[in-house]
């Protein structure tokens, strides 16, 4: 195998492994902070995918003027639909805001991941820190259930294609940089913004546990939570915020991902299962773990579905995250970076 | 009797009742009336209702006793499915061989892979059984497709070998039959407006899934039961008494999976086709739901529990919008379309947004389940009568 | 006088701590053997590396001519040894007859059985002596209690049940009474001396409660910062300068 096939498949797992690490990070940092299983968090993500298509749709919503001295296919007076946002900002501003609707619809997901996770700590999840896991579990797939449904409702089954700006159309040549000669190395450059977009969120995420005074103390909580309660120290409150921000995580690693894969009502329930295999990889309760497990899964995925190494072994880029998983656990009792006792009864 | 206290056998002669005569409680509306919708009493949905019993009953067994959830159960369902047509296909259209040979395959199957998963408890055990299930079901779909038929799935046809009675048949696929009485054969009798249904396939279920709702009640009273609680309850402690939990919870996770082979077995006799999609976490995920829904660790819980799901799966997809307007005719037209417009969504297409709804309410105000919050009214009542 | 069990050369390091250091000792058998020794002493680690909880980095603890380091906790049990668990260790969802019923199975049918379709209540004989257990230290009203709902001192003593209906070779008694009532500790001694007595079973039993020791032990051994520094008979104890020395400078 050539070095080129070899860092190929690197590049390509880099970007799902991105979305697996920042749901998995998110899935943590409920888990860690709150003793909460979220299986509504891949609903989340698919409502961050959903925030691109909604701010889209805004973004184009248009006046209909009819010409009358042309016509349509069917005969009829031409329609021309003028988007507002042309009318009011002129075409070339209106034109550049519906083409880079994508990354505009970060500052709508925010705030709504925001309150959608605020809202669901306090009214929900808050009443389940005491009930065992199982009931966790269940309530969240409930909720997981309902919000797909809701987004099926508004939005349909079908797959909403959500584009990159034109201006990330196309691929950067990677290998004509490092030499491997031209054509060799391509990788499309909305894959190399989402993976940029998510290393900084991971890094925002732990630079903002570790170097702020409101991060130590939710860190201290993680580890253990009645000692931190005993200092006087309002942790429900912080934890919300975590539980807000958490959600946020997940939105934002679905907004971006639209146009990689345009989202649908189960995008989010595609990713829960893998992220959870992901999570627990990682070891539960640890953030780098989860990280980690994401990018290694992600790129051994993206290996195993190469032509020459399904021909060898047939099947294996269906299997192989499970695959590894089961071999990780085998080997590391609790995962890649776990600690001991978490979970574990 | 039969070895139950009191107790246990009426709730075992309940059953029966509630079993036999389920083809004529499940009809209380008259055939044409407009609430005929949610009549349940046709033979698919019964087979349904008893078959997905099984499946609960076993996974009980697991989950309910010892405490360790198994995300993977559906792989054992599907492997079932496959040997049972392998079986129909290649021995005899009888569905003896067929639920047997399902039986011992998925007890094989879960052997193996409850032998690894078992090395780790908790989520860690969760996730190993749910990548075997995911692993098997990619690779049905995929890479297995001689034996398992791939994504159409595996089903019987007319050229099949058959070995004991392939000679005689001509004609139509054959249907498959106990001695000669086809699953598919039912009775219908009319009386007044209402109309019964008496199925073959669903009286085989039916006898069927009370040997295994009795067994299943003598395990729970048994020693080994006992030893299955106190691994819920002290795992560690029970192995400074001089027990290894290993094996128990191993036993336990091979009759849970045999419980589901059991299931698929009677599945394909029912209708003998078995696609991937059964092994999917889904499904899976369903069988837990319903023994959480039923109320865990109760030995009566899963039955009822696949039984609403399932009545809520098939009764809810069904009901369309004509049928909401002839339901809300009486009403002005403004109301009418206003009522079809707030029920529309939660129903037909959008039946999913009713059963998450369900499963939420369920656990918010049902702890334990509807068996497990059943039982603490009752004995608060009569515990305020003790008194 | 035979030797139930021989502790040799057993050491063990958390870290920077060396908790066990070079212990020895030699239990009579069907005496009644105290380890007592200051807090910290390491009585408590060394009674894990008996029953498998804990593994020593060396040395070997011989039980009836048998290693019992490197074995399973249930190895050990099943060769004899029953161990009753200072913060009760018992199964909290299942009822009281049911605890002690576990560890009696256990007893007749070793590490597995397979015993899934005789009733529970058809297993009269053991259930009687389940019973018989319960009824010794007066807990027979109690019998289909849930172990949760129960007070801290019948917690312990349901612990001690279910050592005790094991009739085990030897017993070991973490603190057995600890937070009792007087009464219901010298309740706990009679019952530990009449079944001493009556059915010759060795037990280590670890103390602090001086009252339980000289009234039961045959033998002491006291132990301070993971050595054992006397073992001798308890008239002999009382006076001895190390371990007033042991239980003094152990405070400084």
């Amino acid at each position: 195998m050539e070095l080129s096939a070899i860092l190929l498949q690197v590049l390509n797992g880099l970007d799902k492994g991105s979305a697996y690490a920042l749901i998995a990070l998110g899935l943590t940092l409920i888990f860690g902070t709150l003793g909460v299983v979220n299986f509504a968090h891949g609903a989340l993500f698919m409502i961050g995918a959903f925030c691109a298509v909604t701010v889209q749709r805004l973004l184009s919503l248009s006046t209909i003027t009819i010409d009358e001295s042309k016509t349509d296919f069917l005969g009829k007076p031409l329609q021309i639909k003028t988007p507002y946002v042309e009318s009011w900002f002129g075409e070339s501003v209106g034109n550049a805001l519906i083409d880079w609707s994508v990354p505009l619809a970060i500052f709508l997901t925010i705030p709504v991941m925001l309150i959608i996770g605020f809202v669901m700590e306090r009214g929900l999840i808050k009443h389940f820190y005491k009930r065992p896991h199982s009931d966790q579990i269940l309530v969240t797939f409930g909720l997981a259930i309902v919000l797909q449904e809701i987004i099926k409702a508004y939005f349909g089954a079908n797959q909403i294609p959500a584009p990159a700006p034109s201006a990330f159309i196309g691929s950067f040549d990677f290998g004509s940089v490092i030499g491997m000669g031209p054509g060799k190395l391509l990788y499309p450059y909305w894959r190399i913004v989402y993976f940029c977009f998510a290393m900084l969120i991971i890094a925002l995420v732990f630079a903002f546990l570790q170097f702020t005074t409101f991060g130590m103390v939710v860190r201290a909580g993680m580890a253990d939570r009645e000692t931190v309660g005993l200092l006087g120290i309002n942790i429900d409150k912080r934890f919300t915020i975590m539980f807000g921000i958490a959600a946020a995580v997940a939105g934002l690693a679905g907004v971006m991902y639209t146009p990689i894969n345009s989202p649908s009502y189960t995008s989010g329930m595609d990713f829960l299962v893998i992220s959870f295999v992901v999570v627990v990889v990682g070891g539960m309760g640890s953030l780098g773990g989860a990280v980690l497990a994401g990018f290694v899964l992600g790129i051994l995925e993206s290996f195993a579905s190469m032509r020459e190494v399904i021909e060898f072994i047939p099947g294996i880029n269906q299997v192989v995250i499970y695959l590894a998983a089961i071999v990780i656990l085998l080997a590391r009792p609790r995962g890649l970076l776990g600690r001991k006792g978490v979970m574990e009864s | 009797m039969l070895g139950l206290s009191r107790n246990d056998f009426l709730m075992l002669l309940f059953v029966l009742f509630l079993v036999a005569a389920a083809p004529i409680l499940l009809n209380p509306f008259p055939e044409g009336s407009s609430l005929a919708q949610f009549n349940a009493g046709y033979p698919d949905l019964m087979q349904r209702f008893l078959i997905f019993g099984i499946f609960a009953i076993g996974f009980n067994i697991l989950f309910g006793l010892t405490g360790y959830l198994s995300f993977g159960h559906a792989a054992f369902l599907g492997a079932g499915s496959y040997a049972g047509v392998w079986m129909l296909k290649l021995l005899t259209i009888n569905v003896i061989p067929a639920i047997i040979v399902s039986t011992l395959v998925a007890g094989l199957f879960s052997l193996a892979i409850g032998y690894i998963s078992l090395r780790r408890s908790g989520i860690y055990f969760s996730i190993l059984t749910l990548a075997f299930a995911q692993m098997s079901f990619a690779l049905a779909s995929s890479v297995l497709q001689p034996i398992t038929g791939g994504e159409t799935g595996l089903q019987t046809n007319l050229n099949d070998p058959r070995i004991l009675d392939g000679a005689n048949t001509t004609g139509n696929i054959p249907a498959p039959s106990l001695f000669g009485w086809e699953m598919r054969e039912s009775m219908q009798v009319p009386v007044g407006d209402w109309l019964w249904t008496f199925n073959v396939g669903y009286y085989v279920c039916a006898f069927i899934l009370l040997i295994a709702f009795y067994i299943s009640i003598r395990i729970f009273r048994s020693p080994f039961g006992m030893m299955l609680k106190a691994i819920k309850s002290n795992n560690e402690r029970l192995s400074y008494t001089g027990i290894s939990p290993r094996p128990y919870t191993l036993a336990a996770f091979v009759i849970s999976g045999m419980y589901a082979g059991l299931a698929g077995g009677l599945m394909v006799s029912m209708d003998p086709l078995a696609g991937s999609e059964r092994m999917q976490w889904t499904a899976s995920g369903e069988v837990v739901l319903m023994t959480i829904l039923g109320g865990v660790g109760t030995v009566l819980g899963p039955v009822i529990g696949a039984g609403i799901i399932k009545y809520f799966e098939n009764i809810f997809s069904k009901i369309n919008d004509n049928l909401l307007h002839g339901w809300f005719s009486f009403m002005p037209d403004g109301l009418e379309d206003f009522m079809v417009a707030v029920i529309h969504p939660f129903v037909g297409k959008g039946w999913h947004l009713s059963l998450g709804l369900m499963f939420m309410l369920a656990i918010i105000f049902l702890p334990g389940g509807f068996v497990g919050s059943l039982h603490n009214v009752f004995s608060r009542i009569f515990r305020k009568r003790a008194q | 006088m035979t030797v139930a069990l021989e502790v040799k050369g057993v050491n063990k390091r958390f870290g920077g701590l060396q908790a066990l250091n070079d212990v020895n000792l030699s239990v009579d058998e069907g005496r009644i053997h105290a380890i007592i020794g200051p807090n910290g002493a390491g009585k408590s680690t060394l009674l894990n590396t008996f029953v498998g909880r804990l593994k020593p980095d060396s040395g070997s603890v011989i039980f009836d001519g048998k290693n019992l380091i490197g074995r399973l906790p249930h190895q050990i049990n099943q060769a004899g040894v029953s161990r009753v668990f200072q913060t009760p260790e018992i199964f909290a969802d299942l009822t009281v007859i049911e605890n002690v019923m576990i560890p009696a199975l256990a007893h007749r049918d070793g590490i597995f059985e397979l015993n899934a379709f005789k009733p529970l209540r058809r297993e009269t004989d053991i259930r009687q002596k389940a019973v018989d257990v319960l009824e010794d230290l007066g807990m027979k009203d109690k019998l289909d209690m849930v172990a949760a709902s129960m007070s801290r001192g019948d917690k312990r003593r349901l612990e001690m049940a279910m050592g005790l209906v094991q009739e085990p070779k030897l017993l070991l008694l973490d603190e057995p009474t600890a937070g009792m009532s007087r009464a219901d500790t010298n309740n706990t001694i009679e019952v530990l001396k009449h079944i001493g007595d009556s059915r010759g079973i060795t037990m280590i039993i670890i103390e602090h409660d001086m009252h339980v020791v000289f009234s039961l032990a045959d033998k002491i051994s006291v132990l301070a910062q993971g050595t054992v520094i006397v073992e001798d008979a308890p008239e002999n104890i009382k006076g001895n300068v190390k371990v007033q020395e042991a239980y003094l400078g152990g405070a400084h």
